[in-house]
């Protein structure tokens, strides 16, 4: 090194070049670790979406399929049940789904992307019992204005065919829809969204 | 070259192993720092001499950081960071390892006393403003410990695998899903799964017991560089090193060993006493250390009634429950509870007061800050039980309920005791403040 207080150009250029290789290799060797974190193979294979065939789901039928642990419910509602959600609009919690409990597809009055058929996640937003399903034949033990719908038989929850919380029940929100899309017109892919499916 | 000048050590006690231990430190002190470490950190660290009740709290903390990390350490030797194995693993050490009961209370007892301790020793910082010039870096490395504790507490409460335990990560790792456009993703990632399982405990062990930790010793060591670079605040808020001696000690100090060794002996013989009463005969202190529901094994398909957080995060839960969704979102309730811890950095830029004590300042700053601490009080009683707590108002406020309205006030006021802090600190009648410490 000399004395002189000149600043040699290319040897900091040098410097400067090498700390900025050595910061990006920084960088570089940050992303394995940060991706360690991310679900593993087995998480993903374990978490994946389930495929729902729905050919053979007549009017009036539910079909329940397993999602990540939980039970998912595939209900074909009639032109019946349809009227009783509108019904029941005035007596739920939260008629337009202004909680964040389903994706912007499923957030309309039925609750769905079809009007007819509506996916949700079957575990009570209360203490996440499975409620179970009373059709409007059950008005000997539902009440006269029973339209339809979900009661949880531990503490109480009802739902309309929505999926849509009554009010005063222990329940404070409406039940989940998850994530789906329509492979075909019979096939239902739940637990991803694609679009334009 | 310096080792080589250094002056033999004397030790001034009397005995046949004098000269041999006198030899032995002069060899150490030949090639490693020792004695000047000790005369700069301990006998010549002059701290001023009116350090009242509120000092002891700073060396209590590192006690209790002491021994949080030698009974976590025998916690692992016991402890099974599995899903299928942690709740077991824990009751295995209550019930059949010998005084596993009494460290793994020490531990969860010491969690809440971390807490206390260093509320209070923040407390101190406000009374006597030992965040003002030249202290700010002090207290913002103060702030970083103070959040790694909460990361800390947070990691370390999903480990016993309760109930409690599991719906309180699944809750507070919900909030980061709701930060716009990254949420979604940002939680998967902390989570390592679509829900709270078995990867998220592991990676919580992992961060619990050597991450966090070991970032908290070098705050602490930072912590204390930077006291001891600036020296200690006091009562009175006054620099004592305006006053030297001819030798250039301040007048009003005195050195730390012995004089506060034997003050904070004093103070660690009485917290111990403190803290063996609630170990041996309330160690779940009614349910606030260690919650009811937290005795009940994680069950992912059965949320508990009442999901409560740790006494030390009610305020700030308190506030997250009483912002109500804005946009279709949970976010502006999360982004005011982070905003809560995040102003504590701005606090020494937001006093501008001529005074550093509240010896000195004025009725609004004292009115201020005993509204501020009614209102932590008032938030975190809050966040212990539901929001129909105090029932609802009746038909003039649409039946809102009490407690969720009573949160929202005093959330303001929180935040009012900063943001309106460089206005009163200003326009307070301060008294002036004297030349020497008071005592």
């Amino acid at each position: 090194m000399s004395d002189s207080q000149d600043v040699n150009a290319s040897r900091r250029n040098l410097i400067v070049a090498s700390a900025t290789a050595g910061g990006a290799a920084a960088v570089g060797v940050a992303v394995p670790f940060a991706a360690a974190m991310l679900p593993s193979e087995r998480a993903k294979a374990l978490g994946a979406p389930v495929e729902a065939d729905i050919s053979g789901l007549q009017p009036g039928e539910m079909q329940i399929i397993e999602w990540r642990g939980k039970p998912v419910w595939i209900l074909r509602r009639t032109k019946e049940m349809l009227e009783g959600i509108k019904k029941s609009g005035a007596s739920v919690a939260d008629p337009n789904s202004e909680v964040h409990l389903q994706p912007e597809y499923a957030k309309n009055e039925f609750r769905s992307i079809k009007q007819e058929v509506v996916v949700l996640e079957g575990v009570c937003s209360h203490l996440g019992c499975s409620p179970q399903f009373k059709g409007s034949d059950s008005k000997a033990d539902m009440g006269a204005d029973w339209n339809g719908g979900f009661f949880c038989p531990c503490h109480g929850s009802k739902f309309d065919l929505a999926g849509r919380v009554y009010k005063g029940a222990p329940a404070p929100v409406n039940l989940t829809v998850p994530p789906y899309a329509y492979l075909s017109e019979t096939r239902i892919l739940i637990g991803e969204d694609r679009k334009g499916a | 070259m310096a080792a080589t000048q250094k002056e033999p050590v004397n030790i001034t006690c009397a005995g046949p192993l004098n000269g041999m231990a006198s030899g032995l430190l002069t060899w150490i002190d030949q090639r490693f720092p020792l004695m000047e470490n000790w005369r700069s950190h301990l006998a010549e660290y002059y701290a001023p001499k009116n350090f009242n009740f509120w000092y002891y709290f700073g060396s209590l903390a590192m006690l209790v950081l002491v021994l949080q990390i030698v009974t976590g350490i025998f916690l692992t030797m016991h402890y099974k960071p599995d899903a299928t194995l942690a709740f077991a693993s824990v009751e295995y050490i209550m019930r059949e390892v010998p005084f596993g009961w009494l460290i793994r209370y020490m531990h969860s007892t010491g969690s809440s006393a971390f807490f206390i301790v260093v509320y209070l020793h923040m407390f101190r910082g406000l009374l006597y403003g030992s965040y003002r010039k030249p202290r700010e870096l002090l207290w913002i490395f103060g702030v970083v410990i103070y959040l790694c504790m909460m990361g800390e507490a947070f990691f370390g409460y999903l480990l016993p695998w309760g109930q409690m335990s599991y719906w309180g990560a699944q809750v507070i790792v919900n909030l980061f899903a709701t930060i716009p456009v990254i949420g979604p993703d940002l939680s998967l990632w902390i989570r390592g799964d679509y829900v709270v399982s078995d990867a998220t405990l592991n990676r919580f062990f992992a961060l619990h017991v050597i991450a966090i930790p070991l970032v908290l010793l070098g705050l602490v060591a930072a912590h204390l560089l930077a006291l001891h670079e600036v020296g200690s605040n006091n009562p009175d808020g006054i620099e004592i090193k305006a006053h030297k001696d001819a030798q250039g000690r301040p007048l009003d100090g005195i050195p730390f060993h012995p004089y506060y060794v034997v003050k904070d002996i004093y103070g660690v013989v009485v917290f111990l006493i403190v803290f063996a009463i609630i170990l041996f005969f309330m160690p779940e202190m009614g349910g606030y250390f260690l919650e009811h529901n937290n005795f009940i094994p994680a069950d992912p398909l059965k949320t508990p009634e009442h999901i409560v957080v740790v006494w030390y995060f009610t305020p700030y839960y308190s506030m997250l429950r009483a912002i109500p969704p804005m946009f279709n979102s949970q976010f502006p309730g999360v982004a005011v509870m982070g905003a809560a811890t995040m102003i504590l950095f701005l606090l020494p830029w937001l006093d501008r007061s001529p005074v550093k004590s509240i010896r000195y300042k004025g009725p609004i700053f004292k009115w201020a800050l005993a509204l501020f601490v009614v209102a932590l009080v008032v938030l975190g009683y809050l966040g212990t039980v539901l929001t129909n707590e105090w029932g609802q108002f009746g038909a003039w406020m649409g039946g809102a309920e009490r407690a969720t309205v009573a949160a929202r006030v005093f959330t303001l006021i929180y935040f009012l005791f900063f943001i309106l802090m460089p206005w009163y600190s200003v326009i307070d009648k301060t008294k002036p403040e004297p030349q020497r410490v008071t005592g």
